[in-house]
């Protein structure tokens, strides 16, 4: 059956709404600035600190958003229902009220930051805060994706595996996880990609210091703002940004096409 | 070998089970019950997912669970293979990587344990399909591959949980056969979980009747059928069961007052109590029932009966009567008698086809097993 034919007016506008800003970003670009913007030693140092705190925030929010995930999913209803509502605060949060509340807990006089000043550990302002705010941020994205197919596989096949002799251990690594295989990878790359266009916290808890925590936003940013490099230097950096994005989405379609029961 | 010996009481919810049972090593017990009578309670003791509140099960020598010594081993510990209704293959694997599972787990090479895999998978038909993942392959592949992979695991008892009732009936029937071979051949102690009575007697060398969570019967399938003791079991067989008062000499008084014909068999001893069983096909229709029963022919039981329905029977045209009887009668005889539903008619069985037995089976006569002490068969737990 096929819509009804006035929902095609808003539909057309949705779409307008996402892609036209992207069109307009094109069309402002010099294309003649493009490759010295982002060959620019800013530009790719700020490129390499996303790429590696993307990737490290996302090895975080693995290892351990997996297992909060399958305590979600295997716990009961009332409680699951708490956890839920609980892990996905940072997605409904601004994320600069998200920077602020990671400063007042691990800043030098934070809840936690105080007590690791005493021992001579620091960590807002450095590489590491950029990994926790991009973690913060990112974790709801896994978590979600996983718990719902953690829920979905269900125990049968646990139980299964249990009556075979297999160890709670072999039955996760062999039985629970792969069976959110796809699930798995598409929270993975969702998580990446929040990770990699994290601002708002990371301005606040960790700075925005040149080759420590200047991230592609940041520098867009500072760019942007007339700070050292030019606005059509801004547009560039936006652009690939959004180009790695997309690249990320592309390969996640590729492999969930190939795992596709 | 592995015997398994289960004496346990178990509740889940509401429902209390009490049962002991014993299955001798490489021998197969049916435990039959209708719906809700604790099959499953029963299988998920043994298995391991449900802890039982007194009793102990045990496996040859090895305690699985002993409720006073707060022992209760985890389904992974048990050495206990289930074989289900769903064959429940995990969809990643392949077919023989599902097979090589249990022997993976157990610490095997990948290399011997897809060696063993192949084998078994051999062994159950598949020869061919070993890389199919579950999906592809037609559900009564896949339920062999459950059983190959079972198998695998080199489980000290399997239990098989209704691994039939899915299949269509001439897969089944397959199935059916190549489990019951293979258990054979192998030696393994099983335990059977059916409502199907073709399952009781293609794989079962004893049987054990369940009820409301507790045994009612046991013992050979030749003696549990041929002399049933419970309106499920009488179905099972296809036999028409009557309970009543024996008045000596093969007469019974039922409960709703009829008189009964038949033979004794064994001692009625038990008391006076006492069955009345025959089949379906033994029992003429006669019409013209308003009148008084002929004087009592002596050797032949005559029943007033109330017409309630028919339908196509294995053996001709199945009659119901109000109160449970079932009469079968060639179609052209079923013609001849112009019955309609409410009519009233006499039924007439001869006295050699009525079977008469206590209603209580012997002491000893309901352990499955002949090498057990004679009295632990199917006393509950108290």
């Amino acid at each position: 059956m096929s819509a009804p034919r006035w929902l095609i007016a808003p539909a057309v506008l949705g779409l307008a709404l996402v892609v036209l800003p992207l069109v307009a970003l094109v069309v402002r670009l010099d294309w003649a600035s493009v490759p010295a913007a982002i060959s620019s030693h800013e530009a790719l140092s700020a490129l390499s600190l996303s790429l590696t705190t993307a990737a490290a925030a996302t090895a975080v929010c693995v290892a351990l958003g997996v297992p909060l995930a399958l305590l979600i999913a295997r716990a009961d209803a009332r409680l699951a229902g708490v956890l839920r509502a609980v892990v996905t605060l940072p997605l409904v949060l601004p994320p600069l009220v998200g920077g602020i509340a990671l400063l007042f807990l691990l800043g030098r006089s934070g809840l936690i930051g105080a007590s690791l000043d005493t021992v001579g550990i620091r960590i807002p302002f450095t590489t590491g805060a950029v990994v926790i705010a991009q973690s913060f941020v990112a974790m709801p994205f896994l978590v979600i994706a996983v718990e719902g197919a953690f829920r979905t596989a269900g125990v049968r096949y646990e139980q299964v595996a249990a009556t075979l002799g297999a160890s709670r251990w072999t039955t996760f690594r062999r039985v629970t996880l792969p069976l959110v295989g796809p699930s798995l990878v598409a929270g993975i790359v969702l998580c990446f990609a929040r990770a990699l266009g994290e601002f708002g916290a990371t301005a606040l808890f960790a700075g925005n210091q040149e080759g420590v925590t200047r991230t592609m936003p940041l520098a867009i940013y500072t760019a942007f703002n007339g700070g050292g490099i030019g606005q059509s230097t801004a547009i560039a950096l936006s652009l690939l940004l959004v180009g790695v994005a997309i690249l990320v989405l592309l390969a996640m379609r590729g492999w969930r096409e190939d795992v596709a029961l | 070998m592995s015997e398994l010996t289960a004496r346990v009481r178990a509740h889940r919810g509401g429902f209390e089970l009490n049962v002991s049972l014993h299955a001798p090593a490489a021998r197969t017990l049916a435990v039959l019950g209708p719906n809700g009578a604790g099959k499953s309670t029963l299988l998920d003791v043994v298995v391991g997912r449900l802890q039982p509140d007194r009793g102990d099960v045990r496996v040859g020598g090895r305690v699985l669970s002993d409720a006073a010594a707060r022992i209760h081993l985890p389904p992974e510990r048990r050495r206990v293979g289930l074989l289900s209704q769903a064959p429940s293959l995990f969809p990643h694997l392949s077919a023989q990587e599902n097979v090589a599972f249990g022997p993976r787990a157990a610490g095997a090479s990948r290399a011997s344990a897809l060696q063993q895999a192949q084998r078994l998978l051999d062994a159950v038909g598949l020869r061919g399909l070993e890389d199919r993942r579950p999906a592809r392959l037609s559900g009564g592949q896949q339920q062999r591959v459950a059983l190959a992979r079972a198998l695998a695991a080199r489980p000290d008892v399997l239990l098989l949980d209704e691994p039939f009732a899915a299949l269509d009936v001439s897969t089944a029937a397959d199935m059916r056969m190549l489990t019951a071979e293979t258990l054979e051949r192998t030696g393994t102690t099983a335990v059977i979980v059916t409502h199907d009575v073709v399952d009781a007697l293609s794989l079962g060398h004893a049987c054990l009747v369940l009820d409301a969570g507790r045994v009612i019967d046991g013992g050979g399938l030749e003696s549990v059928l041929g002399m049933p003791r419970s309106p499920f079991v009488a179905a099972l067989a296809g036999m028409n069961l009557l309970q009543g008062v024996s008045q000596g000499n093969g007469v019974v008084h039922a409960s709703d007052g009829r008189v009964l014909h038949g033979h004794q068999i064994g001692t009625l001893s038990a008391g006076p109590h006492v069955f009345a069983a025959f089949a379906p096909a033994a029992v003429g229709i006669e019409p013209r029932g308003d009148s008084e029963p002929t004087s009592a022919e002596a050797g032949r039981t005559s029943l007033a009966a109330v017409v309630e329905g028919w339908e196509l029977g294995t053996a001709g045209i199945r009659v119901r009567f109000a109160g449970g009887v079932l009469a079968d009668v060639a179609p052209a005889e079923f013609a001849g008698l112009h019955l309609r539903r409410g009519d009233r008619v006499r039924l007439g069985v001869n006295a050699t086809d009525v079977s008469i037995y206590a209603a209580q089976r012997p002491v000893g006569d309901a352990d499955p097993s002949p090498a057990r002490a004679r009295s632990t068969g199917t006393r509950p737990l108290r």
